[in-house]
This record gives C-alpha cells, structure tokens and sequence, in this order.
C-alpha cells in the first residue's frame, strides 16, 4: 500500500500538486488519470521520490518514505520499479544488460543465476530473440517489454508505470496493459499507473484517480466512471465522438 | 556572481555524489575500462595527427626565427621538444580534448537525462552521478597523461620528419637539440598537468551534462557550455600549475 496525505508540490512558485492525499491498494492496478499538463507526472514522480515534495507525507506501507534518509530510501528504492514514459532502456547497453543490471548491482548471484532471471523476466514479458540487441535496435512495443522486465527483475513490491501505452498502436496497448495487470495480481504488486489512454481505463483501471489541474478531482473504479456526474471528469472521459455516442447508448 | 557561487556549489556538491562509496567495485572495473576505450583511444588518432603536424611547423618557424650563424641549429631541436613537453602536449591537447571528450561527455549524460535514463537508474537506487561520472574521471585521468606522452613523442618525430625532408636544418642537429639540456622533471609537470586537466574537462563536462534540463537543444547548450567552461578553467589552472610547480 502507498499512501499520500496532503502532498504540495509547486515550481518557481507554481503550484502543480495541491493537497492531493489518496491510497493506492496492493494487489491492484491504481491508475492516475488527467489531461496533459494537469501534474499527474509530477505526483507519479513525487511518490517515487524524484520529486521532493514541499509539504505533506508519502508511507510505502507503514515506513514514512518522505521522512527518510539517503540510505534509507535507497533501501525501499530497491523494492521499486518504474516504466518510464520512453523506456529510459541504458542506450550503451544491449536488452540482455540492461535487465541485468540491477542483478549486478545488488545481488550476489553467480552470472548463471543472474542470466536465468534475466531468462525468466524476458519470457515473462514474452520478448524473444532480441538478447544482443541494443535499444536503438528496438520497436517501441519491444521497449516497453524490456523495460518492464528490467522493473520485475528484483522482484519488487511497488510498481510505477508513466504512460506505458504512449506511442503505442491499439493492439500493442492491450498486450502491455494486460501484461501489467497480470503481473500485479501474480506478485500481488501494489502498482500505480499513469495514462490519459481510456482504453487502459476501462481494462484494468480497479482504483481510479483523476487529477485535475493540481487537485484530486475524483477517486472510484473503471465501473463508477461511466456513471460520476464529475463534469470535469466527464469532459474528460467522454471527450471523443465514440465515448459521447458510448455513454449515450450505455444510457 | 551569486549565480557563478551557486553553480560553484552544485558542482562541489555533484562531486561529493561522485566520489561516495561504489556500489560494486567490480562494476566500476568494468566500467572504468569501457570508457578508457571510448573516450581515451579513440583520441589517440586526433592526438597523433595534431601533435605530427604541431612539431613540423614549432620546428619550421624556429628554423625560420634562429636562422643566425651565432646561434647553434641544435636549439632548434631544443626548443621543439621544450614547446612540446612544457605546453603544447598538455595544455594545447588538453584544450583539444576538451572539445571532442568534453562535448561528448557533456551529450551523453544530458541525453541520459533528458530521456529520463539517470531517473531510471536512481529509482533502481544506484548513485547515478557516481555510476556515471566518476568511471570516466578515472577512466581520462588515467589515460589523458599517456596522450601527452604519446604527443611529445610524436611531435618530436613530427619536427625530425620535417627537418629531413625539407633540409632546413642537419637531422643530427636535431638530434641532438633533443637532448640538450634535458630535465626529466619537465615531463613530470607535463603529466601532472594532464591528469589535473583531464579531471576538470571530465569533471565539468558531466555537470554540464547531468543538470541539462528540457529538450535536445539544451543538450546543445550543454555541450556547448561543458566546452568553454573546460577551456577557461584549463587556462586558469595552467597558470596556477605553472606557478606552483615551476617556480
């Protein structure tokens, strides 16, 4: 469980996180949701500790993450992984190295160990025949695969995904969602995911958070959406042709 | 000035991240030798080029400047080598590395950055500034000195070469201008040098790089300014060494 009690974060006097204090639950899938620009980025950051926050508290579990030290953070950052919008795949380094490097640096394990986990993460994401090649080399779809490889490999506690479907065509999108979900039930994972993608929404959105310029606008599940009478949200939700003519026969 | 004081402390402070413990000394190992390659023998050419040419003309313009029945031709030869040992080898190579290492280095990382790889690595729990930057200190202070060496060598050869085939002066002169008045210690400070600019190039050029913000035009701006940053602070270190090590 990751917990939020009235976290601020502003820039050069910005306010771009306003008294946002939510719960993500373990086991589930938690997605941020919000328009460009509304600081869904900003909190996925500050939870993970990329962003130190002005006030208020973030709690990995019971341990008050915003309290710790250097080293002690780095302990917890150690049960962290993290999908990067664009991958952030070490472009010096082939697939195989870069799913291995957290191995390295942080297990004692023999080479063959560290190889067959590395194995086990790659089959896992079902990414085959690409070991030796570098990120240069890769589709984006194939990008994603290895960056979520590269955030199981040390078997973490708490998963972190900002916009895993960006650039991603339809069918690819659900592959990667799927993949996610099915990883956070089968590790019981408390993952937190940030998408403006309503595709991802209405799959595997359990917990749902809308952000709305700083604020927390709204807090339900993929089945509480349709029916909020949020109006922020809904211009939002139902901002396509196809959602408004959804919602509408849905009515 | 409270800009430049400010920067001044960002940078002491990034260098404190750098030099803390390593995470794994036999990652580092591997690391420090990955980038001897790419960023020391890949210079090697550009410095063998350089440095061939440089000894030809310093031997050619002495020619030119000591041509007098009163002066020994074997000076000629002396003062190639001392131009070679006591400046050009390191400082002139120091500030010619710092714009191909230098940029290079300061493009690397600021992209890493901006493609939120150093993110990825801190959210991993690595020191990225240590993982990053100190392989390549180690790597180019280690290194850059063995470039100096190579330098003076090839730009004594450079001037011999050119002596012979031009006939301006006798190659045995030459020869023997390059022994004359030899002082071991003037190579010590040569290298000492090198390696001092060597950590200021590396140094200054990933903290230009690590605290690149925005978009591929300001890892431009970044490069650009890892470069004149490196060069002014190499002069102003050459005169400080200069100082204390010859006087």
């Amino acid at each position: 469980m990751i917990k939020a009690e009235h976290i601020s974060k502003s820039f050069d006097g910005r306010a771009v996180l306003d008294d946002i204090s939510v719960t993500f639950d373990t086991g589930k899938t938690n997605l941020i949701i919000g328009r460009s620009g509304s600081g869904k980025t900003v909190l996925l950051k500050s939870l993970v500790g990329l962003h130190a926050v002005d006030s208020g508290a973030i709690y990995y579990d019971d341990i008050c993450y915003t309290s710790l030290g250097f080293k002690e953070r780095k302990a917890i950052r150690k049960d962290i992984g993290m999908i990067f919008q664009g991958g952030a795949l070490l472009d010096s380094s082939t697939v195989v190295e870069n799913v291995k490097l957290p191995l390295d640096l942080f297990t004692s394990r023999s080479e063959a160990e560290k190889m067959e986990r590395v194995k086990f993460c790659l089959d896992r994401v079902k990414l085959t025949g690409a070991d030796r090649l570098y990120p240069s080399e890769l589709s984006g779809g194939m990008i994603k695969r290895v960056a979520i490889a590269r955030a199981i490999v040390l078997n973490p506690r708490y998963l972190f995904c900002d916009e895993p479907n960006s650039g991603l065509d339809p069918q690819t999108s659900v592959v990667i969602d799927n993949l996610i979900r099915d990883i956070t039930e089968e590790y019981n994972i408390t993952t937190i995911i940030n998408t403006h993608d309503m595709n991802s929404v209405m799959e595997i959105g359990e917990k749902i958070v809308y952000i709305h310029e700083g604020h927390k606008w709204w807090e339900g599940t993929k089945d509480d959406i349709l029916h909020a009478d949020n109006r922020e949200l809904n211009d939002f939700v139902f901002a396509s042709a196809m959602a408004k003519r959804a919602r509408r026969a849905a009515k | 000035m409270i800009k430049l004081i400010g920067i001044t402390g960002r940078y002491f402070s990034l260098l404190g991240k750098v030099f803390s413990r390593p995470e794994k000394m036999r990652i580092y190992r591997e690391r420090i030798i990955f980038e001897m390659e790419a960023l020391g023998l890949d210079s090697i050419s550009l410095t063998a080029i350089i440095s061939v040419f440089i000894g030809a003309v310093v031997t050619l313009q002495m020619s030119i400047s000591l041509e007098s029945p009163f002066i020994p031709q074997y000076l000629i030869g002396y003062a190639t080598r001392e131009v070679m040992i006591l400046e050009f080898s390191s400082t002139v190579v120091a500030l010619i590395l710092a714009g191909k290492v230098g940029s290079n280095i300061a493009s690397e990382i600021g992209t890493m950055r901006i493609t939120e790889q150093i993110d990825a690595l801190e959210i991993m729990g690595v020191n990225s500034a240590s993982y990053l930057i100190l392989p390549k200190i180690v790597a180019t202070v280690l290194f850059f000195p063995l470039l100096t060496l190579l330098s003076i060598f090839i730009g004594c050869v450079g001037g011999y070469a050119i002596a012979y085939m031009t006939g301006i002066m006798i190659p045995g002169d030459y020869i023997e201008g390059m022994h004359y008045a030899f002082l071991p210690y003037s190579v010590t400070y040569s290298l000492i040098k090198s390696a001092v600019f060597a950590f200021i190039i590396t140094s200054i050029s990933a903290f230009c790089g690590y605290y690149a913000d925005g978009n591929s035009l300001e890892v431009g701006r970044a490069s650009t300014r890892a470069v004149v940053a490196s060069s002014i602070v190499i002069m102003i270190f050459n005169l400080i060494l200069t100082q204390i090590l010859l006087t």
